[in-house]
């Protein structure tokens, strides 16, 4: 019986608790009788016939939808979308969930005579998968079956002729999807939920969208009303996903939505301690800390990178979920919860994150210094129900080196935001306001968005908006490790040790600060009271 | 009288070449120019003056030619030995506070009738650098005849004297000069309309350009400096540069100015119409050409020597490279002459600022390493000949 997360009280007798530094971490010692770690359950169970439970999601679905194989019948356009390459992080193990469940969907096809059936990567406004990554995501056969006769797709935001707008919501929003998706009979729709946040009628309204359509949520406005985005019902990004969807699904698009959801065993076993804590780590975990913290030294920053970036995550599925697309949510956000929630009683002045190797937008990349504050303030910080685990006015503390490094491919738009916007103002009001149009809009970032492997010009600044709430609540961030110029151009602190950062913070929250150590990943979410 | 001198010596220009690039006051130490005891220069005609140098610049062009580093295209364009310093402020026997045009062209050489270009005012195109009655040398600074501005007293033909208005300072005026060779750079491209023009360097003259362009130029809506540290970033920025950005990111700063792409080798799609190139160096004439529009304009203002350079940008993009040197008359600016131009120039917009430090004649190996190193926070190194004692910078 895995044991759930809990909240230690740090005393005398506490060890020094594990933080990631990117590709890399350290043991930190943290102040006696004032500050918590929040660690996450152990990992849930998987499944123990996943194929087995796949076809019974999909013979039995959620909602008022009919079985799959009801919904499908020849001569019928089937298209399935699938989430893309920013999920799961790590990299799950082969079988990719999304392989087992478009396995399953297309053997019914099969088995209905359905001829005209399209792949479809969701891709919004990110990059282009590579073909590895797609062979990773489907399986080889799946890929061979219809990459080479054209049938494997991934979404392209920008293509006049591949979108349709399909109307205003009651608020003004356009809905404007890919068109070969909502000119199907049945839009299937495969996804990986690592996170509350993933999933519902966000699946087809933000990952098959234009940048038409994604702007009316994907804006400081709108982070700045989610408290927090990871909680559907405290979330306006949620509430613009699903009066989209509805309106979506009123206009005719029929959408099965399939979830799945994974436990929280995110590393293999050779680095097991990462998700053990750390007084119950054995000789062999000392070991292996000490040897891979020594490797890491060792090795050149490109060098950890690659080592980091083929972890692959032992990840077991631990639910499949299928139907009508918001009874098929509310079902996984309950399973996603039971892994992932753990209590907490209140909140604190000051909270440490340690940001570890990848976050959804550097897989098989560069973790840039934009990235870090969105992995920073934008996912950890927001990985709360009730309140955020630091007070209003509160300090939070980033674990991270962030060099001032950019994946010239994936995040052409990201180097200049970094050298051109962030040089002018960090507000992302203000940020929003002059720079984003521009950048949106730019011919070469749209060119390479839709030939090449980069994120969209708009993405960076997404980025500073998913930060946005954080921003707002927050009276300073400091970055332990950083590299200071790039700290400062963040509009952060840079600090050499975490004594440092908590002598700085004591400037804002005063001296004897309390203070909360989120020890994720593996993934959690604070549910604070 | 005391002067600094530059003397023919193989051995010694061999030293500070190889001295210059890791140890600027050794290389100084080492090189060809010597502090010395020496009468005063010879008035060479009737239409000569003398001037004792109040200020006198350390310019670019010297720091070359102190480093064995210039070109050969000089040696018989100068006369051994010599006292260098062209950017002079000094009082004439009248007492006058003047300006020293150095160009030495037919009128200072007793030459008559002048050749084309000095008869139309361009005496920076003279054919007769080499000719009359001075030996042979471009400028005052190089020329064994005239002396130059490193030293207590020079010799100067009254067509070179410029008075000083009353309201300008010594340290405006010594600036007039490579103001002048500014304003001829960025007043040498052809005009057009909505233009962006990019500045690569940052010491006086790119700042001097950046102003000119700024006051001179209102067919260029863009200007977009390039600058390594954080002071010439500062200065360009408050003399009118519209975007200042570092030279690793030049390429990128262009590319979003101008709406163009970047292919996968670097190169850019677009580019800016007017590029000035005030370094001359082989890394800034590519960053130059590389960011330079198809049919735009690159102006070498920085004296270059031998670089290797790509140049199949340059003809398969229709480019122009043009040679900006000194001054003359003006047709953007209604043919009003560049050191009209400069004079108007730095006291509007306050260029005195960009004097840095002064240095006696006897200090001279360290106002020779200071005006090498940009990174000290530097722009204009001067010396300043009435000095005796070893006062330090201001």
């Amino acid at each position: 019986m895995p044991r759930p997360g809990f909240v230690l009280e740090v005393d005398r007798s506490t060890p020094p608790i594990l933080t990631w530094r990117g590709d890399g971490f350290s043991l930190e010692r943290l102040p006696v009788e004032r500050s918590r770690v929040i660690y996450p359950a152990e990992p849930e169970a998987g499944l123990p016939d996943p194929d087995g439970a796949i076809d019974e999601a999909l013979d039995h679905p959620l909602g008022d939808s009919e079985p799959i194989g009801a919904l499908l019948r020849p001569g019928m356009r089937l298209t399935i979308a699938f989430d893309d390459v920013s999920l799961p992080l790590p990299p799950m193990r082969r079988p990719d969930n999304r392989q087992r469940v478009i396995e399953a969907v297309l053997d019914r096809a099969a088995t209905a005579g359905v001829d005209d059936v399209v792949l479809v990567a969701a891709l919004a406004l990110h990059r282009r998968m590579t073909e590895a990554e797609l062979r990773h995501a489907l399986g080889d056969r799946v890929y061979d079956a219809f990459a080479p006769e054209g049938r494997l797709l991934q979404h392209d935001a920008e293509d006049p002729d591949g979108l349709v707008h399909l109307g205003l919501t009651d608020r003004g929003e356009d809905v404007e999807i890919n068109r070969r998706a909502a000119e199907s009979d049945l839009l299937v729709y495969v996804n990986i939920n690592l996170v509350s946040m993933d999933g519902g009628h966000k699946s087809v309204a933000t990952g098959l969208a234009s940048y038409r359509s994604l702007r009316h949520h994907h804006n400081v406005r709108t982070m700045r009303q989610s408290r927090s985005f990871m909680d559907q019902h405290h979330s306006e990004l949620h509430s613009a996903n699903w009066r989209m969807g509805r309106l979506i699904a009123a206009s005719g698009v029929k959408v099965f939505q399939v979830e799945t959801t994974l436990n929280n065993d995110a590393f293999p076993s050779q680095l097991g301690f990462l998700q053990r804590r750390e007084w119950e780590w054995t000789a062999r975990d000392r070991a292996a800390y000490l040897a891979t913290t020594g490797a890491l030294r060792a090795g050149s920053d490109r060098l950890n990178r690659s080592v980091f970036q083929s972890v692959k995550a032992p990840y077991a599925m631990t639910g499949v979920f299928a139907g009508e697309v918001e009874a098929v949510h509310a079902a996984t956000t309950e399973a996603v919860f039971r892994q992932q929630l753990v209590p907490v009683e209140g909140q604190t002045d000051v909270a440490l994150f340690g940001l570890p190797h990848v976050c959804p937008y550097n897989v098989h990349s560069i973790m840039n210094p934009i990235l870090v504050m969105c992995m920073g303030l934008g996912y950890l910080f927001n990985l709360y129900r009730g309140r955020p685990i630091v007070r209003e006015g509160g300090v939070a503390i980033l674990f991270h080196p962030t060099p001032r490094a950019f994946h010239p491919v994936h995040h052409p738009s990201y180097i200049d935001f970094f050298e051109e916007v962030l040089a002018d103002t960090t507000d992302p009001v203000q940020i929003e306001k002059t720079y984003e149009e521009r950048f949106a809009t730019d011919e070469w970032y749209r060119h390479l968005y839709r030939t090449g492997h980069a994120y969209h010009g708009v993405h960076p600044f997404y980025m500073r908006y998913w930060g946005a709430h954080a921003l707002e609540h927050l009276g300073r961030v400091i970055v332990v490790g950083g590299d200071p110029p790039t700290v400062r151009r963040l509009g952060f602190l840079p600090a050499s040790t975490l004594d440092d950062a908590l002598e700085m913070a004591s400037d804002v929250v005063g001296p004897g600060s309390t203070i909360s150590h989120f020890h994720c990943p593996p993934v959690l979410m604070a549910d604070v009271s | 009288m005391k002067a600094l001198l530059v003397e023919r010596s193989a051995p010694r220009f061999a030293a500070a070449r190889l001295s210059s690039g890791w140890h600027g006051q050794l290389a100084a130490q080492v090189g060809p120019l010597r502090l010395v005891e020496a009468d005063p220069p010879t008035l060479p005609g009737a239409r000569w003056r003398r001037v004792r140098p109040l200020l006198a610049g350390i310019c670019g062009s010297d720091l070359a030619t102190l480093g064995g580093r210039s070109s050969r295209w000089f040696e018989p364009l100068v006369s051994f030995p010599f006292v260098p310093g062209h950017e002079v402020v000094g009082v004439d026997e009248g007492g006058q506070r003047v300006v020293v045009q150095p160009i030495l062209g037919c009128g200072p050489r007793g030459i008559d009738p002048p050749c084309a270009a000095c008869a139309a005012g361009r005496t920076n195109r003279c054919g007769h650098l080499a000719a009359g009655h001075l030996q042979p040398g471009l400028q005052t600074g190089y020329c064994a005849d005239t002396g130059g501005g490193w030293s207590e007293e020079l010799v100067a033909h009254e067509s070179q004297l410029h008075p000083v208005p009353a309201g300008l300072s010594d340290e405006a005026a010594v600036l007039v000069e490579p103001v002048a060779c500014a304003v001829h750079g960025a007043l040498c491209a052809p005009g057009g309309d909505d233009l962006t023009a990019v500045v690569v360097g940052a010491g006086t003259l790119g700042l001097g350009v950046v102003a000119a362009l700024a006051r001179y130029r209102p067919d260029v809506s863009c200007i977009l400096a390039v600058a390594k540290h954080p002071h010439q970033q500062r200065l360009a920025t408050e003399l009118g540069a519209s975007v200042v950005t570092e030279p690793d990111s030049l390429r990128r700063a262009v590319r979003r100015r101008t709406g163009s792409w970047m292919l996968p080798g670097g190169q850019l799609t677009g580019g800016a119409e007017l590029v000035v190139d005030c370094v001359g160096t082989a890394a800034s004439l590519a960053d130059a050409l590389a960011v330079v529009a198809p049919g735009g304009t690159v102006a070498l203002v920085g004296m270059a020597g031998r670089v290797g350079v790509d140049l199949t940008g340059l003809w398969q993009r229709e480019v122009r490279l043009q040679g900006a040197y000194a001054y003359g008359p003006e047709p953007l600016a209604g043919d009003r002459h560049s050191f009209e131009l400069a004079f108007e120039l730095v006291g509007a917009a306050g260029l005195e600022r960009l004097v840095s430090a002064r240095y006696p004649l006897g200090r001279y190996a360290e106002a020779v390493a200071h005006a090498g190193s940009g990174a000290r926070g530097s722009v204009k190194v001067v010396f300043d000949p009435r000095r005796r004692r070893p006062e330090g910078t201001i």
